[in-house]
This record gives structure tokens, sequence and C-alpha cells, in this order.
């Protein structure tokens, strides 16, 4: 209701008057958050695609408004995350107030350090994001078809037929690969016949976007049990546009239209927040479900975003797990289409997304059994863990307002290759890598930036493997100044970096100064070490010490390659 | 602490004297009110254990003997 979002114009698809049938590598179908990553993701990786929506606005209403820290840097490496930061509501803390005491019980912090680039969470409205990610596209020379709509899909052995309805037509096009990004209800999941197994939860949700002055600080407020809404939870945020959001739980047992009129809500928020002037921007109510398909690739159908897992809001898991698939499925794409890897790379996209799905599920279900109750004793546990809190830390982090959004660590990768040294901290293989700031040739940046934009090496635009090794021990830095080389030229290249001290480096390497200590203490590193990223700058191999072998070992294994022996290296 | 196992001998100096505080604590509350207790209870009882090995042993023990 309300808003009015900026539209976008159909144009003629010139299939309907050449009457042939289109071909692409890839196409997407659906212009979501995360139909619209995808594009991005592979037009910078120079494989030709098209989007097709079957309607012609961004989203109507705000639907997702939490963008957390790892969503942001793939924007940033697709070079539109500068703007959503821009324009986002930065906010780290969390604050969870139980019952009619004005005093949080708890307070948390997204971010555990300083020194990123990207904070725990932005929030930003869906309608802006999506904006942002169609201006980037169009940059980039992308096609977005508004007002076409997949009617049919014929899968075959070694590529997909679509047709497709347009306001003046239908036509047909094909492609090798299907990217299903066409939403919770993914009418292409149901042309497939593909069960979206799970469980629908008996609840109503109201969402009041208002608009309003006031200068509550920029945190999350999450209420169990408010005075205001009795027996029910409360969310408020802040968007950009002194917009807020206002969600109040509102039970099963409701009548939807009663509770959508406008006064009736005015109410509801006048109680929430007394003495408040304001404006409604957005109305709705939302039930929600938690389900997925068991597999995200059918052959030449692959799935994303929310036509391959739906989870509840509470954690902000939607569109941030879809930007995920979207990251992880670009390369392996590249790498396939280009005859690189074999086909069945594709399916390690299925069984780390799938694994992350089953990670952000398992979180959205368990939050939602602590925040919506289902049964007396279950009420009891949770009220038994918020009336403990203030008091007893112990009890805190049983608190569960929504586990909010972090990534999956892939460990259980078959991509990776498992440590055969010791370290210590947190960039296990299958862990995206961690940010911080660094200098280069005496600039500030921070690091994945500019491992991404880096334009003057092999890894242009980030789409080839990168090998960070620190740097500081003369012969092992001579030994991998040949290295980088050597790999510089490989089919699938590895862009070597040293970190270390740019005064004292072997010729042949490019020097990243670690300025921050940020990269020592992150990736526990000293002399020799060396970390190989995947090109969605996942942490797939780390040594103390190693040579050509095993990093050309390590980028082929990842690369789906499971018989190294069969890889014949240009440079070899 | 891995060795650690559940307890199944007696460990109460008292017994008749803590089961009746635990009773006397009840004294007076509504249904929800005592099952809060309870709750709050475990919690506190749990967290002093710790150890998660002996937590899932006492909850087995406390699903297997209620069942007839
Ligand atoms: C109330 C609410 C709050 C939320 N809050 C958050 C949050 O804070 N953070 C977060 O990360 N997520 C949040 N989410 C989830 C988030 O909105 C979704 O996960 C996200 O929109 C999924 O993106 P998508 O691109 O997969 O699908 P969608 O955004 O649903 O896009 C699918 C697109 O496909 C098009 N389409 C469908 N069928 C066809 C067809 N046959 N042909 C062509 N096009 C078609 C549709 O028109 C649509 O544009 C929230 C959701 C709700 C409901």
């Amino acid at each position: 209701m309300m808003a009015t979002r900026r539209s976008y114009p159909f144009k003629r698809p010139p299939e309907l008057d050449s009457g042939k049938r289109g071909h692409l590598p890839v196409i997407v179908v659906g212009a979501g958050p995360v139909g619209l990553t995808m594009a991005i993701e592979l037009l910078e990786r120079g494989i030709a695609t098209v989007v097709l929506d079957d309607d012609n606005t961004v989203s109507i209403g705000s639907r997702a408004i939490c963008y957390a820290k790892r969503a942001l840097e793939i924007w940033d490496r697709l070079g539109c995350g500068e703007v959503m930061l821009n324009k986002g509501v930065t906010w780290n803390v969390g604050k969870v107030f139980f019952g009619d005491d004005p005093e949080p019980v708890y307070t948390f912090n997204m971010l555990d350090e300083e020194g990123y680039k990207y904070p725990g969470f932005i929030n930003l409205q869906q309608y802006y994001n999506e904006e942002f990610l169609i201006a980037r596209l169009q940059e980039l020379g992308g096609e977005i078809r508004w007002k076409n709509t997949v009617v049919e899909v014929t899968p075959a052995a070694k590529g997909v037929t679509i047709a497709v309805d347009t306001p003046e037509g239908r036509y047909e096009m094909a492609c090798d690969y299907l990217i299903a990004a066409d939403g919770s209800r993914s009418p292409i999941r149901k042309m497939l016949g593909l069960d979206f197994e799970g469980q629908v939860f008996e609840d109503h949700f109201l969402i009041a976007d208002i608009k309003m002055k006031q200068d509550f600080p920029s945190e999350r407020r999450f209420w169990f049990d408010p005075p205001f809404n009795r027996g029910q939870s409360a969310l408020l945020h802040k968007q950009p546009d002194d917009v807020w959001r206002l969600d109040l739980q509102l039970g099963w047992d409701i009548d939807r239209d009663a509770e959508m009129k406008p006064e009736r809500v005015a109410e509801r928020v006048r109680a929430a927040l007394p003495g408040v002037d304001f404006e409604f921007e957005w109305l709705s109510i939302y039930t929600f479900q938690c389900r997925r398909l068991d597999k995200f690739r059918h052959g030449r159908v692959i799935f994303v975003g929310d036509s391959a897992h739906l989870v509840s809001p509470f954690g902000a898991r939607g569109a941030n797990s879809g930007v995920q698939d979207a990251d992880n499925l670009g390369w392996k794409l590249q790498l396939v289409l280009a005859g690189k890897a074999p086909e069945a790379l594709l399916d390690s996209y299925d069984a780390e997304r799938v694994y992350a799905a089953k990670e952000n599920l398992l979180n959205s279900t368990r939050s939602t059994d602590f925040i919506t109750p289902k049964s007396a004793v279950s009420r009891a546990f949770r009220n038994a863990v918020l009336e403990l809190a203030r008091e007893a830390p112990f009890a805190r982090p049983f608190v569960n307002s929504g586990r909010l959004s972090v990534p999956a660590i892939l460990r259980e990768s078959a991509l990776n290759t498992p440590d055969s040294d010791a370290f210590a901290g947190k960039m296990v293989p299958g862990a995206p890598a961690a940010d911080g700031r660094i200098r280069v040739n005496g600039r500030d940046e921070w690091l994945l930036t500019f491992l991404a934009r880096d334009n003057g090496g092999v890894n242009h635009k980030g789409t080839g493997f990168t090998a960070l090794y620190f740097a500081g021990d003369a012969d092992a830095d001579k030994a991998m100044a040949e290295t980088a080389k050597a790999m510089a030229q490989d089919a699938i290249p590895v862009t070597v970096y040293a970190i270390g001290n740019p005064n004292a480096a072997p010729q042949g390497l490019a020097v990243i100064e670690d300025a921050a200590g940020h990269l020592a203490r992150r990736y526990d590193g000293r002399p020799g070490t060396v970390y190989l990223l995947r090109p969605d700058h996942h942490v797939t191999a780390r040594w103390r010490a190693a040579d050509i072998a095993a990093i050309r070992r390590a980028r082929d294994l990842a690369a789906g390659h499971r018989a190294p022996a069969q890889i014949k290296e240009t440079a070899a | 602490m891995t060795s650690e196992t559940l307890a199944l001998t007696p460990r109460i100096s008292d017994p008749d004297s803590f089961y009746e505080a635990l009773i006397e604590a009840h004294r007076g509350l509504s249904e929800e009110a005592s099952q809060r207790l309870n709750a709050r209870l475990i919690l506190i009882l749990a967290n002093q254990i710790g150890d998660r090995k002996v937590l899932d042993e006492a909850l087995a023990l406390a699903i297997r003997t209620g069942r007839t």
C-alpha cells in the first residue's frame, strides 16, 4: 500500500521481430536482490547474460532492511558496496528489552573489533538496494527485460529453453545455464515439479514503516512482552530518510483486515512510541515459513536466493544469504563455461550453499521458537532466560531475538585443502577472508576492495585466485617471486601478493603493507605463511610454508579437479 | 572435563531439608509462575554443571524415567 516506487520501461525484445531464438550462456530469471547480484557477478566475469522479470518495479514495499557485513563485502567486490554504505544507516549494537523494564536486559555488538570497511549491519530499504544494483548492472552494460515473464522451462542435458510472455507477445530463448532467482513462490520450481519442504509458522507480524523525526540512536531494539504489545514481541529499526520500521507480533487468531486499518495501526504505533509525530510509508502483515529445496542444482537449472531457501525474517538471513549464493556460483560458472573446470564443480555450489542454507534455517527456526514459544513450557523457559539475563551473565547467550546473519564457514567443503600446519584464529579453510586496513604504494586501502579492484595484475576484477604471502624470509621471498611469475601464466591464474615491507620486497612481487597489523593478527601470519583465496574470497588452503606444487594442487582441488595429475599447466 | 559422568549416587547432605526448600519455593505460586521458577532453577543448575555430556546424560535420564 501507499508508497509508489521507481518503475522501469518495457522494451520490445528483438526476438519478437526476428522470430529467432536467442542464445546466451546464462539467463537469470528474477530481478530481486539475488538475481540482480547474480547478473552483476556474471557481467563482471565477462559472461553475457540478461535478467528477465515479470514486473517493472523495484520491491514495492520495503521487505529486507538489514544488510550484513558479508553481503556488503560482496557488493563491494561487485562495485556497489559503497553507495549502499553511504545511503544506509550503520548499526552494530542491538538491545533487548523484557516486560515493563525500560532498561535492556541484554546488549550485543555485531562488530567484535574495529578495522573493517563495512560495519556489522546497515539498514537500507530493499527498494534502494535494488535501485543501486540496477544502476550498477546498467553501468556494466547489462540488460533487464521488464515485463518478461518466464512461462515455460524445458531443460535438456546441455542447456535450457524457455518461453517468455511479454505485453507484446511470446518468444523463446535458450541458454547453457538458467538461474532461477524467481523468489519464494518460484514458478520455475513449480514448472520442474520440485518440492519445497519445510515448516509454516502460525503467527502474524505487522510491519509499519513510518516516517518520523527522532534522534534515537541507530541500534536495533527488540522487546519481549512489552507493555504496548502484551504477550507478543516488537522490533524497531531505523532506516534512511527518517523512516523507521516497527515490527509487531500479532499472534495467529487475528482479523487481518481490521489490523491493517490505518487508524488501528496508528493506535499501536502511538502506544509503542508515545508522543511522536509520524506518517505511514508502508503497512503490511506477513506470516512466514522456513523451507528449502532438497537440491539447488537441477542439471542446467540452478536455484539461488528465496527460490531455493526461505527463512523467517528474524536474523536477516534472507537476502543476505541469497547474495552469498550468487557470490559462490559466479566464479564456478565462469570456470566451467570457459572449459577450465569440470561441470561437477557446480555440484560444489549445491553442497556449499545447501550447507549454508541448513545453518540459516536452523538459526532462523531456533530464533522463531524463542521469540514465539509454541507451548506453555517453552514460554516458561523463554521468560526464565529473560528474567535471569540482567543479573546472571550466563543466561544472556540464551537470549535469542534473532541470530543475525553471519556468513557460513564452509568448513566441510570438499574444495578445501585440510590444514597440515597449526594456525590460530578464525581464517580456517572455508572462511570468508577477513578485511583489514592496508597500504599499497603509499595509499591507504582496504584489503578486500584492493584485491577486487587491483587492475594491475591478471587478477583483474577479482576473477582469479589470490595467494596472500607473508614475506620477510629472504630465501622464501625469492622462491615466491618465481612461483608468482609462473602461476600468473597458469590456465587458472593465481595472483600472489606479498604482505610485508615495500622497501625490502624482492623483485617481481606485488607488495601489500600490513600498516595496521590487521592481517598478521587476523590471519595469524608470520614470514612464510601462505593463504590461498578462491575468487569469492573464501580461504581454501593455508600453509606455514608452501611451494608452487602445493599451491597449484590446492587451487586445482578448489576448481573441482579431483585428479590433479590430469591437469596441464601452461607454464609447467 | 571429558571424564565427568552424571552422578547417580546421593550427594546432598540433608535430602529432606533440601526437598522441603524446593517445595517451599513454590508455595503460593500460580501454575505458570511455578513453571518459570523451575525453568530458572534448571538453567542455573545446568550452567553450574556446564559439561554438555553430563547435561545430555541428565536429560536422557529425566526422559527415560518419565516413561511408564
Ligand atoms: C518482512 C520481511 C522482512 C525481511 N527482512 C530482511 C532483512 O532485513 N534482511 C534480509 O537479508 N532479508 C530480509 N527479508 C528477505 C528478503 O526480502 C528476501 O530474501 C529477498 O527479497 C530474496 O531475494 P530474491 O532475489 O531471491 O527474490 P525476490 O526479491 O522475491 O525476487 C524475485 C523476482 O522474480 C520475479 N519473478 C517471479 N516469477 C517470475 C517469472 N515467471 N518470470 C520472470 N520473473 C519472475 C519477481 O517479480 C521478483 O522480482 C525480509 C523479507 C520480508 C518479507
